[in-house]
C-alpha cells in the first residue's frame, strides 16, 4: 500500500477531488499549508515598510491505495490538479506498513 | 433664546444632528456586514473601499451634491457649490445641521453598491464611481423629490419618506449596473449553471454589521420627521421608530421562517438579509402605522428570500444580498405605499420607473466608461490570491505568514 501526498494549489482542490471520485477514491484527508518551490512569493506593505512573503497558500492531500492503482492516480491527479503556471504542486509517494479501520478492525486493502 | 420659534430651530437641528450620527455609524455596519459575507483574502480592500466611499461621498455632496440637489436651478438640476445661497433663517433651521444629516445618506446610497461587486473589482475604479454618483447622479434625482421640483409635476404625488427608493433602491440600481458589465466572481457558476456557494467568512461581523445598521435605521426613518417642535412630531418620531423596528424584526422571523420551510434549515445569513429588507421597505412610509410596517415588512423580507436565489439564475453575482435587499425590497416598499400606505399607487410607479430609468441608465455608462479606460475586474490571478495582496499589499489576517 502507498501513501499520496500531493501539493496542489487551493482553487483545485475540488477539480482534484471529483477527479478522483471519477476512478473510484473517495476518501481522503486535507490540509490547508503554506509552501514555496520556484514559485516566488510577493511583497507586502504596511505602514510604510515592506517586507516580502514567500509562503502561498496550498492545498495538501494524503492518500492511501493499493499499489495496483498507484499509476493511473498520479495520471488523474495531475492532469486534474494542472495549470501549467509555476506553482502547480508535487507529488510524494511512499510506502505504507500498515492500515487499520477504527470503526471494525479491518486490516491491509480491506481498510483502505 | 427668546420665543418658542427658536426653540422649534434648536430641536429641529439638533434632531437632523442626532439622527445623522446615527446613521454615519450606519458606514460600519456596512463595512462589518460585507466584510463577514466574503472572504478573508479580500477583507482588507473591503475595509478601504467602505471607509474611503463614505469619506469621498461627504467630501463631493459638500463641495458639489448638495447645491445640485437642494440649490435653485430648474427643475432637473440645481445649482451653486459648497452650500452657497442657502440662509438658516429662510429655511428655519440650521443649514450646516441639514447638510450635515443629507450627507450620510448620499454615503449610505454608495455604500449599498460595495458589497454586489465585491472581492473583484478594482479599488479606484469603483472609487471614482462614488465620486461621480454623490456629486451628480444621487443629487440630480434628490433635487426632483426631496429638492422639491417633483421634475416639472411627472412625479407629483410621489412620496418617499426617508429613501426606500431615493437612496436605497438608488444604490441598488447602481449596483445593478455595475454587476451586469462586471461579471460574476471565478467559480460561482459552474459549467451547469448551478450555483457553487462562496461561503462568508465571518458571521459574527455579518450579524454585528446587520445590528448596527439595525440601529442606525433608527436616525435614517426617525430623524427624516425633520421637525422636532411639537407634540405630533414627537409622536410621529417615536411611530417611525416603533414601525421601523417592527418591520425589521418581521422580515428577521419571516426570512428564518421562509428559509426552515424551504431549504429545511434557517439560514442566518438570510435572516440578516430578512430584517434589513424589513428595513428598505418601510423607509418610504414609517410614519404610517405598526400594521403597516408588519406588512410591508414580511413581504419585503419574503421577496429578498426569493431574490437572492434568483438573482443567481440571471448569473448576476452578489456576495452580499444587496441587490436583493436593497433593489427589490426599496421597490416593494416604494410601491406600498400607494397599496397599503397613505399614498397613490400611480405616483409610487412613476418615481420608482423614472429614478430607476435614470439612476441605470447614468450608472451604466460611468461602469461603462470607466471599465473602457481603467478595466473594472482584477485579472484571474489578483482574484485567485486575493485581493488584499495586489490591490492593497496588506491582508487583513497576516499572522500564519509571520510567526
Amino acid at each position: 500500500m502507498k501513501k499520496i501526498e500531493v501539493v496542489i494549489k487551493p482553487f483545485k482542490l475540488d477539480d482534484v477531488k471529483d477527479a478522483l471520485a471519477d476512478i473510484g477514491i473517495t476518501g481522503m484527508t486535507v490540509y490547508e499549508v503554506k509552501g514555496y518551490g520556484r514559485q516566488k512569493g510577493h511583497s507586502e506593505l504596511y505602514r510604510g515598510a515592506e517586507y516580502t512573503v514567500d509562503f502561498m497558500p496550498k492545498i495538501k492531500l494524503d492518500i492511501v491505495v493499493n499499489d495496483e492503482d498507484i499509476d493511473k492516480i498520479v495520471e488523474v491527479i495531475v492532469e486534474s490538479a494542472k495549470t501549467g503556471k509555476i506553482g502547480d504542486g508535487k507529488i510524494f509517494i511512499s510506502d505504507i506498513e500498515k492500515i487499520v479501520r477504527v470503526r471494525t478492525g479491518e486490516t491491509g486493502s480491506e481498510a483502505v | 433664546m427668546e420665543n418658542f420659534s427658536d426653540v422649534k430651530y434648536i430641536l429641529d437641528g439638533f434632531l437632523m444632528l442626532f439622527g445623522a450620527i446615527l446613521v454615519m455609524w450606519m458606514a460600519a455596519g456596512f463595512a462589518m456586514l460585507e466584510s463577514g459575507l466574503t472572504r478573508t483574502k479580500n477583507t482588507a480592500t473591503i475595509l478601504t473601499k467602505n471607509v474611503a466611499l463614505y469619506s469621498i461621498s461627504c467630501i463631493m455632496f459638500y463641495f458639489i451634491g448638495f447645491n445640485l440637489m437642494y440649490g435653485d436651478g430648474n427643475a432637473f438640476i440645481g445649482g451653486g457649490f459648497a452650500l452657497s445661497g442657502f440662509s438658516s433663517e429662510e429655511l428655519g433651521h440650521s443649514v450646516m445641521a441639514d447638510f450635515f444629516f443629507q450627507v450620510v445618506f448620499v454615503a449610505t446610497a454608495a455604500s449599498v453598491i460595495s458589497g454586489t461587486v465585491a472581492e473583484r473589482m478594482k479599488m479606484w475604479p469603483f472609487l471614482i464611481y462614488v465620486v461621480i454618483l454623490s456629486s451628480v447622479i444621487y443629487p440630480i434625482q434628490g433635487h426632483w423629490t426631496w429638492g422639491g421640483t417633483s421634475l416639472g409635476g411627472l412625479l407629483e404625488g410621489f412620496s418617499d419618506f426617508a429613501g426606500s427608493t431615493i437612496v436605497h433602491s438608488v444604490g441598488g440600481w447602481a449596483a445593478l449596473s455595475g454587476v451586469i458589465i462586471l461579471g460574476a466572481r471565478k467559480g460561482k457558476y459552474d459549467k451547469n449553471g448551478n450555483v457553487r456557494p462562496i461561503p462568508g467568512s465571518n458571521m459574527p461581523l455579518a450579524t454585528i454589521g446587520t445590528l448596527i445598521l439595525w440601529m442606525g435605521w433608527f436616525g435614517f426613518n426617525g430623524a427624516s420627521q425633520l421637525s422636532l417642535g411639537s407634540k405630533d412630531d414627537i409622536d410621529a418620531i417615536a411611530m417611525v421608530m416603533a414601525s421601523t423596528n417592527m418591520a425589521a424584526a418581521v422580515g428577521a422571523i419571516t426570512a428564518a421562517l421562509l428559509t426552515q420551510i424551504i431549504y429545511k434549515k434557517v439560514d442566518l445569513t438570510m435572516v440578516l438579509n430578512g430584517a434589513l429588507a424589513g428595513l428598505v421597505s418601510v423607509t418610504a412610509a414609517p410614519d404610517t402605522g405598526m400594521g403597516y410596517a408588519t406588512i410591508v415588512g414580511v413581504v419585503g423580507a419574503a421577496l429578498a428570500v426569493f431574490a437572492v436565489p434568483l438573482f443567481d439564475k440571471l448569473k448576476l453575482d452578489d456576495p452580499v444580498g444587496a441587490l436583493s435587499v436593497h433593489l427589490v425590497a426599496g421597490i416593494w416598499g416604494t410601491l406600498a405605499v400607494g397599496i397599503f400606505g397613505n399614498g397613490e399607487f400611480i405616483p409610487q410607479l412613476i418615481g420608482v420607473l423614472v429614478i430607476g430609468a435614470f439612476v441605470f441608465i447614468t450608472s451604466f455608462i460611468v461602469w461603462k466608461v470607466l471599465d473602457m479606460i481603467l478595466g473594472l475586474r482584477v485579472s484571474e490571478q489578483e482574484e485567485i490570491e486575493g485581493l488584499d495582496i495586489h490591490e492593497l499589499g496588506l491582508e487583513a489576517y497576516p499572522e500564519f505568514k509571520r510567526h
